[in-house]
């Protein structure tokens, strides 16, 4: 099973190695990871995409919470989230393919970020199928090169009964 | 007032009570040397590798329950320490260790005996630290001892730029700790311990299994307790010898790979495990999927990621073993106080017919000095009261099996990263510990070569520890695996010839003495008792064909036991 896991941790050097050592030391399967700082700048906020049975995910989580940087691990399997990961895509389509690579950017609410004399450089966020679906599409017009963020992750609020 | 970085480091170490530190000196620790040069509190034993340094340190932790410090230099004193460092890592050992840095400004130039000692023990530490700034030097060494000393232990590691150990500032001590990531569980769940204790009361062929835990929290007492009262036979890992009386009656002696066979086929046969301390390391639980295989396993552990992580469990107590055990003991007291007797006394029965039937064996022979009669006459000669270490191997399991420990922290030895040369540093360090305490190190040819060199340092500091070197030429317990598994064919294992470890004994200022008829055995090891002023080594001129049995090929489970006869059981 495939799950994100939101890990705080202090905001120190050496803290990635310390989380990215444990998953390579231990074995277990890294898919994505991101980390940025968070409103408390003495504390980052990482998010890890891996997967495993029910014993290896139990083993994951409680071998982060064993790191001393670490302050908080959660694993937002079965928790309310909201995923997103970004890419930059950069084309070179043929001439008479241009306007139609324009155009399903706009579909996927892309943005043109660069454009050169025989590229464009899109912008497109949203979660891991929309990421996959406009790769897939705009891959025969010619794809140069492209960049993945990695996931983030953050928890949804409730809506809260009696509130409008 | 500005002191300098040196002297901040020495001052919090006196303030963590240390008396002792193990290292060797070198070019970017040499403020700090200089400091210990007029130091009157503090002593240094100079060793003669980095590795025995960390050894002994280790030795010193585990014989007193303190924490071990160690000085070092850069480079290849620090990557010396490495394989000290891992072995006190899977044994939960608190040490701190100190190694110098090239100044702050070089790091990361390659520059004369940099090494990235931080990023390598990365893994084989608790935690370490780079200290960037002079400021934080006291607040560091604060830590790292709180963090190496509680919860599960371990290592931490310090490491010390030479110009901050050269730079000035002044000094402030706090005395309360705050990681506020770092908050290990000392209680268990009350609603897991009363659930624990509802099997208990239920369970008809129960079986305890203890193990470093225990001796780590200090519960030997509550362990005895605990067993006596419920009448559960105990079981105990390497690791958790000592930790309940070897001797009672309701001792099952050791389980596992080398095991007796009555621990064994008690854990295979139990209707409940309570796994007490231990971490069910794979030589404990042999084939995991046929291991205990109709018990619920209650499990009690301080370190969550040990629980589950091997063996299915039913229920977890996340918690310090001596707090678990006490508030298992106080619902046990007023619940189901003296019922226990009869309910278990066909198990109990059952458990003395599997001692009778097969205990630990071996077959005398007046010819030739067989190694387990060597360790029953040290055990008879110091009726048990005495501090054992040991390296890895033959001689390892053997001491495991045929020297019955009563008291917690008697036995130190390598117990999860298998190193051999461990034993003689560490009882260098119980020694130093333990002063009035006699220290046996039980030793083969092949693991007291690993460190001899710390001969050196036993002689300097006039410490009477013993060597008994179980002599077989060979990798002893490479050579039974190539012998049961690989048709005999001894690639390698042949350590002809090995050196004359009396002349060796000699030549470094210690007492040499040798057997080589079983008639000899007791004779050297009385008169070794009598060197008061320096260490003796004992060389015995072993069986080299003699094996450890029962033994579990690996894969195997725990009930598929090869014996002395070399039957395969079922």
């Amino acid at each position: 099973m495939r799950h994100t896991i939101s890990v705080l941790v202090e905001n120190k050097f050496g803290v990635l190695s310390r989380v990215s050592g444990l998953f390579s030391g231990r074995g277990f399967n890294i898919e994505s990871l991101s980390v940025g700082e968070t409103i408390d700048p003495q504390v980052s906020l990482m998010t890890i995409v891996t997967s495993g049975d029910d014993q290896i995910i139990e083993q994951i989580t409680k071998q982060l919470n064993k790191l001393i940087d670490v302050i908080k691990v959660v694993d937002l399997m079965g928790i309310e989230h909201v995923e997103r990961e970004m890419v930059l895509i950069k084309v070179a389509p043929k001439k008479e393919d241009r306007v139609e690579v324009l155009k399903l950017a706009e579909i996927f609410r892309g943005r043109i970020v660069d454009s050169g004399p025989t590229t464009y450089t899109i912008e497109v966020t949203g979660d891991e199928g929309k990421i996959n679906a406009f790769i897939d599409i705009i891959k025969p017009f010619g794809i140069k090169e492209f960049v993945r963020t990695g996931k983030v992750a953050i928890t949804r609020e409730k809506a809260k009964k009696g509130s409008s | 007032m500005k002191i300098s970085g040196a002297e901040i480091l020495i001052e919090s170490l006196k303030r963590e009570g240390v008396r002792h530190i193990f290292g060797i000196p070198g070019g970017v620790v040499l403020n700090i040397f200089d400091t210990l040069y007029d130091e009157k509190d503090i002593k240094l034993i100079l060793t003669r590798h980095e590795q025995g340094a960390v050894h002994a340190a280790d030795g010193y932790a585990r014989a007193s329950g303190k924490v071990g410090v160690v000085i070092v230099t850069s480079g290849p004193g620090a990557t010396n320490t490495v394989t000290g460092i891992a072995n006190a890592y899977m044994d939960s050992v608190p040490l701190v260790v100190f190694s110098g840095q090239v100044p702050t400004l070089l790091i990361g130039n390659d520059a004369f005996q940099e090494a990235d000692i931080v990023g390598i023990t990365r893994p084989c530490t608790k935690y370490n630290y780079l200290v960037k700034d002079i400021n934080d030097l006291a607040r560091i060494v604060r830590e790292a001892f709180h963090i190496a000393g509680t919860g599960r232990p371990g290592p931490v590691l310090v490491d010390l730029p030479r110009d901050v150990s050269a730079g000035r500032t002044d000094f402030i001590w706090t005395e309360q700790v705050k990681i506020r990531s770092y908050n290990p569980t000392l209680e268990g769940n009350k609603m897991m311990i009363k659930k624990a204790v509802e099997e208990i009361a239920k369970a008809k062929r129960p079986v305890i299994m203890a193990g470093g835990g225990v001796i780590i929290s200090g519960a030997s007492k509550e362990l005895k307790e605990l067993a006596e009262l419920t009448q559960i036979p105990v079981t105990m890992t390497l690791m958790g010898l000592g930790g309940f009386p070897g001797t009672y009656e309701l001792s099952m002696g050791m389980l596992g790979m080398h095991g007796t066979y009555c621990a064994n086929m008690a854990v295979q046969e139990s209707d409940l495990l309570i796994g007490i301390g231990v971490r069910f390391d794979d030589r404990v639980t042999g084939r995991v999927g046929a291991f205990a295989p109709q018990a619920k396993i209650i499990h009690i552990d301080i370190d969550p990621t040990s629980i589950r992580k091997n063996v299915r469990v039913d229920i977890p107590i996340v918690g310090d073993v001596k707090h678990v055990l006490r508030d298992m003991l106080r619902i046990l007291r007023e619940d189901v106080k003296g019922q226990r007797e009869d309910v278990r006394k066909a198990w109990l029965r059952q458990i003395s017919t599997w001692k009778e039937e097969r205990p630990l064996r071996y077959t005398y022979d007046e010819n030739v000095i067989k190694p387990q009669f060597v360790i029953e006459k040290i055990y008879e000669i110091t009726r048990g009261d005495a501090i054992i270490t040991t390296e890895v191997g033959q001689n390892q399991m053997w001491t495991a099996q045929f020297y019955k420990f009563d008291r917690p922290r008697t036995l130190l030895t390598s117990g999860g990263l298998g190193t051999m040369g461990y034993g003689f540093p560490a009882a260098i360090g119980a020694q130093l510990a333990c002063p009035d305490r006699l220290v046996i190190d039980i030793a083969g040819d092949g693991s007291i070569q690993m460190n001899i060199q710390e001969l050196a340092t036993a002689v300097v500091n006039k410490l009477p520890v013993k060597v008994a070197i179980l002599n077989n030429q060979y990798l002893g317990m490479v050579r039974q695996w190539q012998e049961l598994f690989f048709r005999g064919r001894y690639s390698y294992s042949n350590l002809d010839r090995v050196p004359d470890f009396v002349k060796v004994a000699e030549a470094y200022g210690a007492v040499g003495m040798r057997a080589t008829k079983p008639q000899e055995v007791e004779p050297v090891i009385r008169e070794s008792l009598k060197v008061k002023d320096r260490p003796v080594f004992m060389d015995f001129i072993i069986d080299w064909k003699e094996k450890v049995y029962p033994m579990i090929p690996a894969g195997g489970a725990l009930n598929e036991m090869l014996f002395e006869e070399e039957k395969r059981m079922r």
